[in-house]
C-alpha cells in the first residue's frame, strides 16, 4: 500500500512501523464548588511549575543535541507558562466558573489556537502548535501522567504520529528513530523544520496514517517525495535500500560543498543562485548554499489579496530579501509577471481564450504604467541596500524593451528629484520565454545588462504545447534541438556584447541539463534551493572544455531522447548524482 | 507616545522573537507599552499577546507606550521587532 503525503525532510527511512497511540485529549468539565477552587489553583500552579521544570531540563538537552537555536522554542514555552494572559486566564476561569484546572486550560488554549488557525499565513498558522504543547504537557501532569516518552524503542523504527509536538521532535533519537510520519502538519511546522535539521526523514500532512499503518508493519518512508510504502516486497526494500545508501553518500557529499564557490574540476567558475517568491524563501536559498537570488518572483506580493500592494510594502519585501541573502548578494528582481496562469482578482482582467498568449507581464504593465512605476521605484530604493539587479519578463521585442527602459528612465528623475538614494549603476536585464526575443537576441544585448533565459515558457512557446495540457505533455522537451539552439543563440548574442547570459527556469537545475548549459557557456544558474547544493557537486566533477565538445555534439543530433541519452552515457556523474 | 516599525523577520514574530520582544519590553517595569496591528492591541509583555497579532514580513506595527521611560521603551521595543532573528 502507498500513502502520500507533503515531503518535510528529505532522505529514506525503512524499517518497522511504531505507532504511537494517542492520548486521551478529550476533557471533562467538573464542577468542583467554590469551596475546591483555591486548592484547584493550586494544583494548577503546581503541574505548570513541574512543566517548566521539564521544560528546562529538555531546553538544556536540546541545546547540547543540537544547539542554542533549537533550543530557543522551549525558552518561548517557558515564557508562556509564566504569562499572565495565558496561565492566569486558565486561573482566573477555575475561581469564576469553579470548575476543573484541566477544562479551564483547554478552554483558554482552544481560543488561542482558533486565533492562530484563523490567520492567512501558514507559518503563523502552525503556531498553534506551540500552544498545544505546552498545554499538553500541563495536561498530562494534571492528570499524573508522565509526557509520552519515545526513548523505549530498541531498534531504529519509522514513528506514525497523529502529530509530534516540537518537544517530541526535538527528543527524537536518531539511532532509534529511523523518520517519522504524521497526519497533520505542513512543511513549515515546527517538527518539519526541526526534523530537516536533525536530517531525521519525515512526511507530514498523511491525514489518516496511524489508521493505516499498524506497529510492526514493514515502511519504507520518502521524505524527499512525501510517499510512504507500506509491507512493500522484497525486491523494492531492497530497491530503496540501495537508494538510501546513495542518499546518504550523496548528502555528506553536499554538506562539503555548502559554503564553497561553484567550480568545474577545472577552474571555471559560474554562479549558481536560486529561484524565490518571497522573502521566507531567501532564508531556504541561503541554507542551502545559493550565492543570490537570480528570479524574485515579485507576483506572489500581489496574489491572495484584494489590492495592489504599495510602495513601501514593496519595497519593505525586497529590502528583507537582500538583508536575509546578504547584501552583497546578487538579487535579480522580476517585476510584474501577471496574467497567464497567474490570476489577480482585483486587476479585473477579461476572460482570455489563450491567456500565455494574451495579456500579461511585460505587455499588462507597460500598459499600466501607474503600476509599473510604483514597482520600479520600489526596486530602485531596494537598490541602495543590497546588489539589486531589476529584469524584465516576456519581452517580444526591442520596442518593448527600449519603453519599459524609458519608464525606468523616468522613474529615476524622479527619484533624483525628490533626492531618493538608489544604485545608479543597477544592472537591467531582461527574460528570454518568447522565440522571438531569443532570434532577436544579438540586437537586445546590445541594449540590456543581462539575459535570464526562462526555459518553462521558451519551451512552451517554441514548441507550441500548452505545460498544463496532459495530452500535449510529451511535447514539452527542454532537450529538443530546437529549444538547445535557441539557448545557444542567447548565450553567443550576450558574449558577443560582453554580457552575461543566465538560466531561471526548471532546466538550469536539471542534472542532465547542467553539463550541455556549461558547455554552452551558460554563466548563471538560477533553480530552486534544493538543486543548488546537487548542481554544485557535479559542476565539480565536470570539465569546461569536454562539456563544450560535448553540447557541440548534443546539437547535431535530431531528436531529445538521443539528447538526453548522449548525456547520460558521458558523464557518469549525473547517473550517480540523480537519485 | 506611539511610534511604528516594520517587521523585516522574513518568518515573520514568531516563537523566538516573541520572545525577544516580551523579555525587552518587559525591562520597563514601571511603563506600560503596547502593540497594535489590524485592529488588535495587546501588552508587549505578554508573549501569547505578541503572539497572537500574527505579524509577517513587511507588517507596520504600532508601539505604544505609557509611564516611566516611554520614549526609551518604544525605541528598544522598536529596535527588537526590527532586528531579524532566525
Amino acid at each position: 500500500m502507498l500513502l502520500q503525503g507533503i515531503a518535510a525532510a528529505s532522505g529514506y527511512a525503512i524499517g518497522k512501523a511504531f505507532v504511537m497511540q494517542e492520548q486521551a485529549t478529550a476533557v471533562e468539565r467538573k464542577d468542583i464548588g467554590t469551596d475546591a477552587v483555591e486548592a484547584e489553583v493550586e494544583r494548577f500552579q503546581n503541574a505548570v511549575q513541574q512543566a517548566m521544570d521539564e521544560l528546562e531540563q529538555i531546553k538544556e538537552n536540546t541545546a547540547a543535541k543540537l544547539g542554542e537555536h533549537h533550543a530557543e522554542i522551549f525558552a518561548t514555552h517557558i515564557l508562556v507558562l509564566q504569562d499572565e494572559e495565558f496561565v492566569g486566564q486558565a486561573k482566573e476561569k477555575v475561581r469564576q466558573e469553579a470548575v476543573n484546572a484541566e477544562f479551564a486550560l483547554q478552554e483558554v488554549t482552544q481560543q488561542l489556537v482558533d486565533i492562530f488557525t484563523s490567520m492567512d499565513s501558514e507559518y503563523m498558522r502552525e503556531r498553534a502548535a506551540d500552544f498545544r504543547d505546552v498545554s499538553q504537557r500541563v495536561l498530562g501532569l494534571l492528570s499524573g501522567k508522565k509526557s509520552a516518552q519515545l526513548s523505549d524503542f530498541d531498534e531504529a523504527v519509522v514513528l506514525f504520529a497523529h502529530d509530534l509536538t516540537p518537544s517530541d521532535t526535538a527528543q527524537l533519537d536518531r539511532s532509534k528513530v529511523a523518520g517519522f510520519a504524521t497526519n497533520i502538519g505542513g512543511r513549515t511546522s515546527h517538527s518539519a523544520i526541526m526534523a530537516r535539521s536533525m536530517e531525521i526523514p519525515a512526511v507530514v500532512g498523511l491525514q489518516h496514517a496511524t489508521e493505516s499503518v499498524e506497529t510492526g508493519d514493514m515502511i519504507m518512508l520518502d521524505g524527499s517525495s512525501g510517499i510512504i510504502l507500506i509491507n512493500p516486497d522484497e525486491d523494492t526494500l531492497s530497491l530503496y535500500r540501495e537508494k538510501k545508501q546513495k542518499f546518504e553518500k550523496r548528502q555528506e557529499e553536499m554538506k562539503l560543498y555548502k559554503d564553497k564557490p561553484s567550480v568545474t574540476a577545472d577552474g571555471h567558475e559560474v554562479e549558481l543562485v536560486a529561484n524565490i517568491g518571497n522573502p521566507q524563501d531567501a532564508l531556504g536559498a541561503r541554507n542551502n548554499g545559493a550565492e543570490g537570488v537570480g528570479l524574485y518572483r515579485t507576483e506572489f506580493l500581489y496574489m491572495g489579496r484584494d489590492s495592489f500592494p504599495s510602495e513601501e510594502e514593496q519595497y519593505n519585501s525586497y529590502v528583507t530579501v537582500c538583508e536575509t541573502i546578504g547584501s552583497d548578494k546578487p538579487v535579480v528582481i522580476r517585476t510584474l509577471d501577471i496574467g497567464g496562469d497567474k490570476e489577480l482578482p482585483y486587476l479585473e482582467l477579461p476572460k482570455e481564450m489563450n491567456p500565455f498568449l494574451g495579456y500579461r507581464a511585460i505587455r499588462l504593465c507597460l500598459d499600466r504604467k501607474d503600476l509599473f512605476k510604483t514597482q520600479l521605484r520600489a526596486i530602485l530604493r531596494a537598490s541602495a541596500h543590497g546588489n539589486v539587479k531589476l529584469m524584465y519578463p516576456m519581452i517580444s521585442t526591442i520596442t518593448e524593451l527600449r519603453e519599459a527602459n524609458a519608464i525606468l528612465a523616468e522613474t529615476k528623475a524622479e527619484l533624483d528629484e525628490e533626492g531618493i538614494a538608489y544604485n545608479k549603476g543597477m544592472e537591467v536585464g531582461m527574460m528570454i520565454e518568447v522565440p522571438a526575443a531569443a532570434i532577436i537576441a544579438d540586437q537586445l544585448a546590445k541594449e540590456v545588462d543581462f539575459f535570464s533565459i526562462g526555459t518553462n515558457d521558451l519551451v512552451q512557446y517554441t514548441m507550441a504545447a500548452d505545460r498544463m495540457n496532459e495530452q500535449v505533455s510529451h511535447l514539452t522537451q527542454p532537450f529538443n534541438p530546437a529549444v538547445l539552439r535557441l539557448i545557444r543563440m542567447v548565450i553567443d548574442a550576450a558574449h558577443q556584447e560582453g554580457k552575461w547570459a543566465g538560466m531561471c527556469g526548471e532546466m538550469a537545475g536539471n542534472l542532465k541539463a547542467v553539463p550541455i548549459l556549461l558547455g554552452l557557456g551558460l554563466d548563471e544558474f538560477s533553480m530552486s534551493a534544493s538543486s543548488v547544493l546537487s548542481v554544485r557537486v557535479l559542476l565539480s566533477r565536470l570539465n569546461r572544455d569536454e562539456m563544450k565538445q560535448l553540447a557541440e555534439e548534443a546539437l547535431a543530433l535530431e531528436t531529445a531522447e538521443e539528447i538526453q541519452y548522449l548525456v547520460v552515457k558521458r558523464v557518469a556523474a549525473v547517473q550517480e548524482l540523480s537519485i | 507616545m506611539e511610534k511604528q516599525f516594520t517587521i523585516k523577520n522574513p518568518q515573520g514574530i514568531h516563537a523566538r522573537p516573541a520572545g525577544a520582544i516580551m523579555k525587552k519590553a518587559a525591562e520597563f517595569a514601571n511603563a506600560q507599552i503596547s502593540l497594535e496591528f489590524n485592529g488588535r492591541k495587546v501588552s508587549a509583555k505578554s508573549i501569547t499577546g505578541v503572539l497572537t497579532l500574527g505579524m509577517k514580513a513587511g507588517d507596520i506595527i504600532t508601539v505604544s507606550a505609557e509611564g516611566d521611560q516611554a520614549a526609551e521603551a518604544i525605541d528598544a521595543v522598536g529596535t527588537v521587532i526590527e532586528s531579524v532573528l532566525d
